[in-house]
């Protein structure tokens, strides 16, 4: 089974996000700050992270940084989360490592698309 | 609402855009119409009917444009657009190199996405096509997606359903809540009108066309003939690409089902075994 893991400070999106993508077959486990995220990675590698951008303790972009730095970090698809709607902060998340991005608030209908964009849509997870 | 008037509106909607409505659609007629009767001040669908039948200015375009579904994102169901991008452009580079001319029609654009998807990956692929005369035709039968495909703007919410982030990194910039399309693609399309149920041999002919999710929409002979102009329209070697839900099988031999791709279709030739078996590349 595939697996997911949320990165949000937001209880509500963390519950939001799960129900989502359990719908898509995922296994979820969730994290609410950076650190406690690069943990989780560091003892197993989910196949896609939804990280927020803003977070106390370690932001989306801290993290990324040393996911993409650490073994095998360079294998999860980061779908980055933003309430910002700034072309330059999307820019700056590509550059850093995101795969894709997605504004908030997100509808279920997006995150099933951007799954499907990173290549772990429907035909990803009946295999 | 009365048979009366939903039987006219019923033949008036088949005639005027082909969509076919059976009883169980009764209530898209009164949801969308309702608006209509209010910013023409009638009161009732009765009275819209008397309006239609009287030729009233603007309730026509009206009321055809407020039944149609313009549903639609950016590299919709991606697979025929991968299609575009690794197998037909490859193969058009490769029968036209000799003229260096390409034509693709996107046969109904609703809001610009489609043809739009299509600019970008030409773009994507323009040190192949350095020193060609590529057209994208993109045509509608509303004339208000066309004005918004024409405006090139988009919502938050449009340009993340199907859109890759690189893509709206690279050719759209913010403007206020919305998104705006490089206008140097908008600029490789060509937006009409036009109702499909229409003669359309005046565009000439194609070597792409993409003509999905309009089909679904018409009876049986409306997409049968329909599919039997777009075959006309196409160049011996071009290809069709109709959406998911979509077919020619059953309505035309004009078109047949191109190899293993699905939703892909090329010109049917009652020809002879050698022809068919030659790959399309050498047809030219
Ligand atoms: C669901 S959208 C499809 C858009 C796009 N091709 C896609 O696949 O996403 C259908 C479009 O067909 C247009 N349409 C409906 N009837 C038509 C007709 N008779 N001639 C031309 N366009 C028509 C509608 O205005 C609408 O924009």
């Amino acid at each position: 089974m595939r697996t997911a893991l949320i990165v949000d400070d937001s209880a509500v999106i963390r519950k939001v996000a799960r129900r989502i993508l359990e719908t898509a077959n995922l296994q979820v486990s969730d994290a609410e700050d950076g650190e406690t995220a690069l943990a989780l990675c560091m003892a197993e590698m989910p196949d896609v992270i939804l990280l927020d951008w803003t977070m106390p303790k370690m932001d989306g972009y801290e993290f990324l940084k040393a996911l993409r730095a650490s073994p095998g970090g360079g294998q999860p698809k980061v779908l980055f989360c933003t309430t910002e709607n700034d072309v330059g902060a999307i820019a700056r998340a590509l550059h850093g490592g995101a795969d894709e991005y997605i504004m908030k608030p997100f509808d279920r209908d997006i995150l099933m698309t951007k799954l499907e964009q990173v290549g772990l849509g429907r035909e990803a997870h009946a295999a | 609402m009365s048979d009366v008037a939903f039987d006219f509106l019923r033949v008036y909607l088949k005639e005027r855009s082909g969509l076919a409505l059976g009883p169980e659609k009764l209530y898209l007629i009164e949801s969308r119409l309702g608006p209509v009767c209010r910013r023409f001040g009638l009161a009732s669908l009765a009275d819209l009917c008397t309006a239609l039948r009287m030729h009233r200015a603007g309730v026509e375009q009206a009321v055809v444009e407020a039944m149609t579904t313009n549903e639609t994102f950016f590299f919709r169901d991606r697979v025929p657009f991968d299609m575009f991008r690794d197998v037909l452009l490859p193969r058009a580079i490769t029968a036209r190199a000799g003229t260096r001319r390409l034509r693709i029609w996107s046969a109904a654009s609703s809001s610009g996405q489609e043809p739009y998807s299509l600019a970008m990956l030409l773009r994507e692929a323009a040190p192949r096509l350095a020193g060609w005369h590529v057209e994208i035709v993109a045509t509608d039968l509303s004339t208000e997606m066309l004005e918004k495909a024409k405006a090139g703007l988009y919502s938050h919410f449009e340009v993340q359903r199907g859109l890759p982030a690189q893509l709206l990194v690279k050719h759209f910039t913010q403007v206020g809540d919305r998104w705006r399309i490089d206008p140097g693609l908008g600029g490789m399309i060509d937006f009409r009108q036009l109702n499909l149920l229409q003669p359309f041999d005046q565009l000439g002919a194609f070597d792409i066309v993409f003509c999905r999710n309009v089909l679904i929409y018409f009876d049986m002979a409306t997409k049968s003939d329909v599919l039997h102009r777009i075959a006309k329209s196409l160049a011996p070697d071009g290809a069709v690409l109709l959406g998911a839900a979509e077919t020619v099988i059953g309505l035309t031999d004009a078109l047949v089902p191109d190899g293993g791709h699905r939703g892909l279709y090329r010109k049917g030739v009652v020809a002879s075994p050698a022809f068919q078996a030659a790959p399309l590349r050498a047809a030219v």
